[in-house]
C-alpha cells in the first residue's frame, strides 16, 4: 500500500504532500492524486520522523505476563514510535547472543517497530563479569548499547573496563546511575516529602556522584557513554560540565520526571513507585531546561509494564516502573513544546535523530527527504484526550498519567512505508518481507 | 394540636412563670412520693436534665427538716454510650457522669429529663444505672410530656402533658443553658 | 471521622474533641463496671504486621471496654509470611465481618492504602506504619499532657489545646513515627515543638518542618521546657554507623541522672514522657524514668481511653 499524505506540517513547517511508496518517501510538495495511494488528509497535523525509543522494557523472555515483544511494539507503534531499544533485564538475562536475537527474531516477527535488544554489561546484571559484547554486537541483533538498566555498574573499574571494551564495537555503555549502598531500602525521592512520609529516601547524590565519576572515566579512557534517566538538577550540571569538556556522553530524560515530582508520593499510590524516583518541582524544571538546551539529548521513557498485582499493593511491596510509550510523545509537547521550549523540530531531534544515533540504528531517525525510509509519525497537536490505560495497547495498567487530560495525539504511524498506525488505531503489522 | 398551624411558628406552651410553678408541684409530687426525703437522689439526664434537677433538688431540700444541702441529692448520669442510635447520628460527644456522695446503691433514684418522647433515653438511662449500682426504686419525671412512645415507658410525675404532632419539635430553654426559660413547639419545618 | 491515619488530617477542633471524650473515657476506667455498650456487636481486627504487644493489647482492651468483637490477626505464622498479599488479608477480613481495622505495617503508608483503595471501604486506624505516624501514641501523649499540666494548674483539661507549652522530643527522629504525629498533632495544639537528635537521626528535609531544631540536650533544657519526650533508640541503628556507640549516644543525647538532677536544681516542673519500651541506661536513665516527673506508666493508661474515643468516633456517626 501507498499513501498520500496531504498538506501535512513537516517538523511544524509549511503543508506539503508527502508520497510515501515502496516503504521509501517518493516524492515530496504538491502531489496531484497519486493512483492507487491511499490518501490521508493531514491538514493540521504534524509529520515527525518516527519515534525512536532509547529505553524500553518489552519484559519478554521470561515476564510475558507483564509484557511481551508484541504487545510492547505494539504500544510503541500507537506511540509514534518505530524503534525501540530493549533493555537487557529479561529473564534470562539478554547477557548472551542467543538471548538477543531471540527478542531481536520476535520483534521482525511481530513487525511494529524495529527492536534493537540492549545487551547486558556484566553477566546476569551481576556487576562482577562482562558479558560476551563481542558476540551480541556481531549477532543478527547487531547490539550498540549495553547497559545493565536497573542495577548500576557500581564497581569503578568494571565500569572503566567495559567503556574501553565497547570503543572495539563501535557500541556505547548506558548507565544506570545510582551508587547503591546511599540507596539502600529507598523508596522515593530524598527530600521535604520523603521526610514528612516517613520513607527511607533516595539522594540526588546518588545519581550525582555516579555520573560525575562515570563522565571522568569516559574521558579518561575516549568511550562513549549514555546516561539513562537523568532525574536531577545537579546531573544536569554534571553533564553540562562534562559537554563543555568535550566529553563523549549522551544523557536521557523520561518523560515522567518532566512532569511528575514527588508531590505525587504523598497519595502512597505505587503507581507513582519508580527508579529514578520522582524529585522535586526545581529538579523538574532543570530538567525541562537541559532539554532545550541540549544538555539533555534524548527522550527515553524508561517504559516499565508490570501486571496489577504489582501495583495493587501497599507502596513498599509495589515494583518500580511506569508504562510510557503511549503517553510520551504528548508529555513532551506538554512540558516541552506548549511551554515554549522547543519548536517540532526539537522534538524530532530529541525524540528520533538522535535517539538513533546514539544506538546507532540505521534506517531511523532520518531527514524527512526524498529516498529515505517512511518512518514517520502523523501527529494532532491540537487534539486532547484523556489517559485511559484500560485502553492502551500495553499490558501494563500501570500509567502515572491515568485520567489527566493530555495534549497532541499520534494519527498514523508508518514503519518502513507500512502503516501500522491509522486514524489514531492500531492499523497492521508489516509482514517480514513487506 | 392543629395541624394547619403555620409552619415554623414557634409557638410558647410554657412561661417561665410557668416552668417554676410546675417544677414545684412535681418536687412536692415527688416527696409525696417518696414519703419524705429520705435515700432520695435526683439525676438530670446530660444536657437539660441536670439544671432540671437541680431546680427540684432545691425545692426539695427546702421543705426538709434542717439545713439539707440540695447538692447532696443531685448527679448527673451521662447515657451517651447507651443509645441505640449511635450508629445514625452524627458522632455525640458523652457527658460526664456525676454521683451524690452518697452514691446510688439501695436508693430511690429519680431519673429527670426535660421532654419524654420516644422513651429511647430512659431505656439508655435505665443500663447506665445498671453499672453504676442498685437503687432500691427508680422513677421518672419530666417537664414535658409530648407522646409517641416507641418503648413501654412512662413517666412517674409530669410538668405538662403536651400532645403533638410527630412532625413538631418541642424546644426546651433553660437559662442555665439557654439564658432564658420556656417551652415553645415549632411546627414541621 | 473516617479514618484515623495521620494526625496531620486532624482539625484543632477534632483532636480536641477526641482528648475531650478521652477524658470521659478515662472516668469510665474507674468504675466498678468499666465495660460501655457503645461498640456492642461490632467487630474490630486489629491486624498486626509488626510485634508490638503494648499497642496491641491497649486497642484490645479499648475494644473490648467498648463492648467491640476483637479479632487479633498477627502476620507472624499466618498466610502473610507464605506471600499472601495485604490486598487479600483485609479482603478476608471483610468477609469475617469486621467493622473496622487497626493495623500495624513495617511499610509507611500501608494504613493509607488500605483507606485510599477499594479493597475493604471500612474505617482504617492506623497503629503505626513504618516510620510514617502513630496518630494515636501523639494522641495520648497530648491528652497526658493536658491532664497534666491542667493538674498543675488546677483546672480543668476538657476544651482545651496546649497552647504554649514548649516541647522537646528527643533522640531517633528519623525512624520514629512518634516524632512526626506528635509533631503535627502538638502544632495543631498551638504548642512549641523543639526536635533534639544527633544530626545523622534527623530526616533530610527536616527543616522544612514547623519546629525547632537542636543537636545540643543541655541548651534545649536550659532553656526551659514543659516536657521531654524521650525516643527509643533501637537496636540496629548502633550497628549502622548512626553514632559511635551507646556510650556517646547517652552522654549527648540521654536524659541521664546529671540532666535529670541538672532538672531538680532548675526548679522546672518539666515532665518526662517515654512511648515505651525503654532503654533504660540508653535514652534514659533508672532514675528518670522512675522519678515523678516521668509520667510513663499514666501514658500507657491514658492510651486505653484515647484508643476508645478513637474507636469511638470512628465507629459511631453516620455510616452513609
Amino acid at each position: 500500500m501507498n499513501y498520500l499524505i496531504q498538506q501535512a506540517s513537516i517538523l511544524g513547517g509549511e503543508p506539503v504532500d508527502v508520497l510515501i511508496a515502496d516503504g521509501k518517501i517518493a516524492q515530496l510538495g504538491s502531489i496531484a492524486a497519486a493512483g492507487d495511494a491511499q490518501v490521508i488528509d493531514a491538514r493540521n497535523l504534524v509529520l515527525l520522523p518516527g519515534l525512536v525509543d532509547t529505553h524500553t522494557h518489552l519484559r519478554e523472555p521470561g515476564r510475558e505476563d507483564a509484557e511481551t515483544v508484541e504487545t510492547g511494539s505494539q504500544a510503541a507503534a500507537r506511540g509514534g514510535y518505530t524503534a525501540v531499544h530493549a533493555m537487557a533485564n529479561s529473564t534470562p538475562v539478554a547477557d548472551t547472543a542467543g538471548v538477543v536475537e531471540q527478542v531481536y527474531e520476535l520483534g521482525r516477527k511481530a513487525g511494529w517497530v524495529d527492536v534493537r535488544p540492549v545487551g547486558a554489561v556484566t553477566v546476569g546484571l551481576a556487576g562482577k563479569q562482562l558479558s560476551e559484547i563481542g558476540a551480541m554486537a556481531d549477532s543478527r541483533a547487531q547490539v550498540k548499547m549495553f547497559s545493565d538498566d536497573g542495577i548500576c555498574v557500581w564497581d569503578p573499574l568494571l565500569m572503566r573496563r567495559a567503556l574501553e571494551y565497547v570503543k572495539a564495537f563501535d557500541g556505547v555503555i548506558a548507565q544506570h546511575a545510582q551508587e547503591p549502598r546511599l540507596t539502600e531500602g529507598a523508596q522515593m525521592n530524598e527530600g521535604e516529602v520523603s521526610a514528612i512520609l516517613g520513607m527511607p529516601g533516595w539522594p540526588a547524590v546518588a545519581e550525582e556522584s555516579i555520573i560525575a565519576r562515570d563522565v571522568l572515566l569516559a574521558e579518561h579512557v575516549g568511550a562513549r557513554l549514555h546516561v539513562c534517566h537523568v532525574s536531577t538538577a545537579g546531573s544536569v550540571e554534571i553533564i553540562r560540565w562534562a559537554k563543555a569538556r568535550g566529553i563523549q556522553v549522551t544523557a536521557e530524560v523520561t518523560p515522567h520526571h518532566l512532569l511528575l515530582t514527588d508531590e505525587k508520593v504523598r497519595t502512597y499510590d505505587p503507581v507513582f513507585k519508580v527508579n529514578p524516583p520522582l524529585r522535586r518541582e526545581e529538579d523538574v524544571m532543570a530538567l525541562r531546561a537541559g532539554v532545550a538546551d541540549g544538555t539533555i539529548d534524548v527522550i527515553g521513557t524508561d517504559h516499565a509494564p508490570h501486571p496489577s498485582e504489582a501495583k495493587d499493593c501497599e507502596w513498599g511491596a509495589a515494583a518500580m516502573g511506569m508504562t510510557g510509550l503511549e503517553t510520551a510523545l504528548s508529555i513532551v509537547q506538554h512540558t516541552l513544546v506548549d511551554t515554549g521550549l522547543m519548536g517540532w523540530a526539537g522534538v524530532a531531534r530529541i525524540t528520533s535523530q538522535v535517539p538513533a544515533q546514539i544506538g546507532r540504528v540505521a534506517d531511523q531517525g532520518r531527514p524527512i527527504a526524498i529516498g529515505e525510509p517512511a518512518n514517520l509519525v502523523l501527529v494532532d497537536p491540537a487534539a486532547r484526550w484523556i489517559v485511559d490505560p484500560a485502553a492502551m495497547a500495553t499490558k501494563g495498567r500501570n500509567s502515572p498519567f491515568a485520567g489527566m487530560e493530555l495534549p497532541g495525539s499520534v494519527r498514523a504511524t508508518f514503519f518502513h512505508g507500512h502503516a501500522t498506525v491509522l486514524d489514531g488505531q492500531l492499523a497492521t503489522p508489516r509482514t517480514a518481507n513487506a | 394540636m392543629n395541624e394547619n398551624s403555620v409552619p415554623d411558628a414557634a409557638r410558647t406552651v410554657l412561661t417561665g412563670d410557668d416552668i417554676e410553678r410546675v417544677l414545684t408541684r412535681v418536687a412536692f409530687e415527688i416527696i409525696e412520693a417518696n414519703k419524705g426525703t429520705d435515700d432520695l437522689v435526683l439525676l438530670g439526664i446530660p444536657s437539660r436534665g441536670f439544671p432540671l434537677a437541680q431546680r427540684l433538688a432545691a425545692r426539695i431540700a427546702a421543705t426538709a427538716p434542717g439545713n439539707l444541702d440540695p447538692a447532696s441529692l443531685v448527679g448527673q448520669l451521662d447515657i451517651t454510650m447507651y443509645r441505640d442510635d449511635l450508629r445514625h447520628s452524627t458522632t455525640r460527644t458523652p457527658s460526664p457522669t456525676r454521683l451524690p456522695a452518697g452514691g446510688i446503691e439501695g436508693k430511690v433514684v429519680v431519673l429527670v429529663d426535660d421532654v419524654l418522647y420516644s422513651g429511647r433515653t430512659i431505656r439508655a438511662a435505665l443500663d447506665a444505672l445498671a453499672d453504676w449500682g442498685r437503687p432500691r426504686i427508680v422513677r421518672l419525671a419530666v417537664l414535658v410530656d409530648r407522646g409517641h412512645r416507641e418503648l413501654p415507658i412512662r413517666a412517674d410525675h409530669v410538668g405538662k402533658n403536651l400532645p403533638t404532632a410527630k412532625s413538631e419539635k418541642v424546644r426546651v430553654h433553660l437559662a442555665e443553658i439557654d439564658g432564658k426559660n420556656e417551652v415553645v413547639i415549632e411546627g414541621a419545618a | 471521622m473516617k479514618h484515623l491515619l495521620s494526625t496531620a488530617d486532624l482539625t484543632r477542633e477534632e483532636a480536641i474533641a477526641i482528648l475531650d471524650i478521652a477524658e470521659e473515657m478515662r472516668e469510665s476506667s474507674t468504675r466498678a463496671i468499666k465495660k460501655l455498650p457503645a461498640l456492642r456487636g461490632r467487630t474490630v481486627v486489629n491486624l498486626f504486621f509488626e510485634d508490638s504487644t503494648r499497642t496491641r493489647i491497649s486497642f484490645e482492651a479499648a475494644a473490648k471496654r467498648l463492648s467491640a468483637d476483637v479479632i487479633n490477626f498477627s502476620a507472624k505464622g499466618s498466610s502473610v509470611s507464605k506471600g499472601e498479599s495485604l490486598k487479600d488479608t483485609a479482603q478476608t477480613l471483610l468477609a469475617i465481618g469486621a467493622d473496622a481495622v487497626v493495623i500495624r505495617h513495617p511499610d509507611s503508608g500501608a494504613p493509607a492504602r488500605l483507606a485510599a483503595t477499594d479493597w475493604i471501604g471500612l474505617p482504617i486506624v492506623n497503629a503505626g506504619d513504618g516510620t510514617h505516624e502513630h496518630p494515636t501514641q501523639a494522641l495520648l501523649d497530648a491528652f497526658t499532657l493536658r491532664r497534666q499540666v491542667a493538674l498543675r494548674d488546677g483546672t480543668s483539661p476538657a476544651g482545651r489545646g496546649l497552647d504554649g507549652l514548649k516541647v522537646a522530643i528527643v533522640g531517633d527522629i528519623l525512624h520514629s513515627r512518634v516524632a512526626r504525629s506528635n509533631l503535627w498533632l502538638l502544632n495543631t495544639l498551638g504548642a512549641e515543638v523543639t526536635m533534639v537528635a544527633p544530626p545523622t537521626l534527623l530526616p533530610f528535609g527536616a527543616g522544612s518542618w514547623p519546629c525547632a531544631i537542636s543537636y545540643d540536650l543541655d541548651a534545649v533544657i536550659a532553656s526551659g521546657v514543659d516536657a521531654l519526650m524521650m525516643l527509643r533508640v533501637q537496636g540496629e541503628r548502633m550497628n549502622a554507623a548512626y553514632f559511635p556507640n551507646p556510650r556517646e549516644y547517652s552522654r549527648y543525647w540521654g536524659l541521664d541522672d546529671a540532666r535529670l538532677a541538672q532538672l531538680d536544681a532548675s526548679g522546672a516542673e518539666t515532665l518526662i514522657m517515654h512511648p515505651g519500651p525503654m532503654n533504660r541506661g540508653l535514652e534514659i536513665s533508672s532514675a528518670a524514668a522512675d522519678s515523678p516527673r516521668s509520667t510513663v506508666l499514666d501514658q500507657v493508661t491514658n492510651g486505653v481511653a484515647v484508643r476508645m474515643a478513637s474507636l469511638y468516633m470512628l465507629l459511631s456517626g453516620d455510616l452513609i
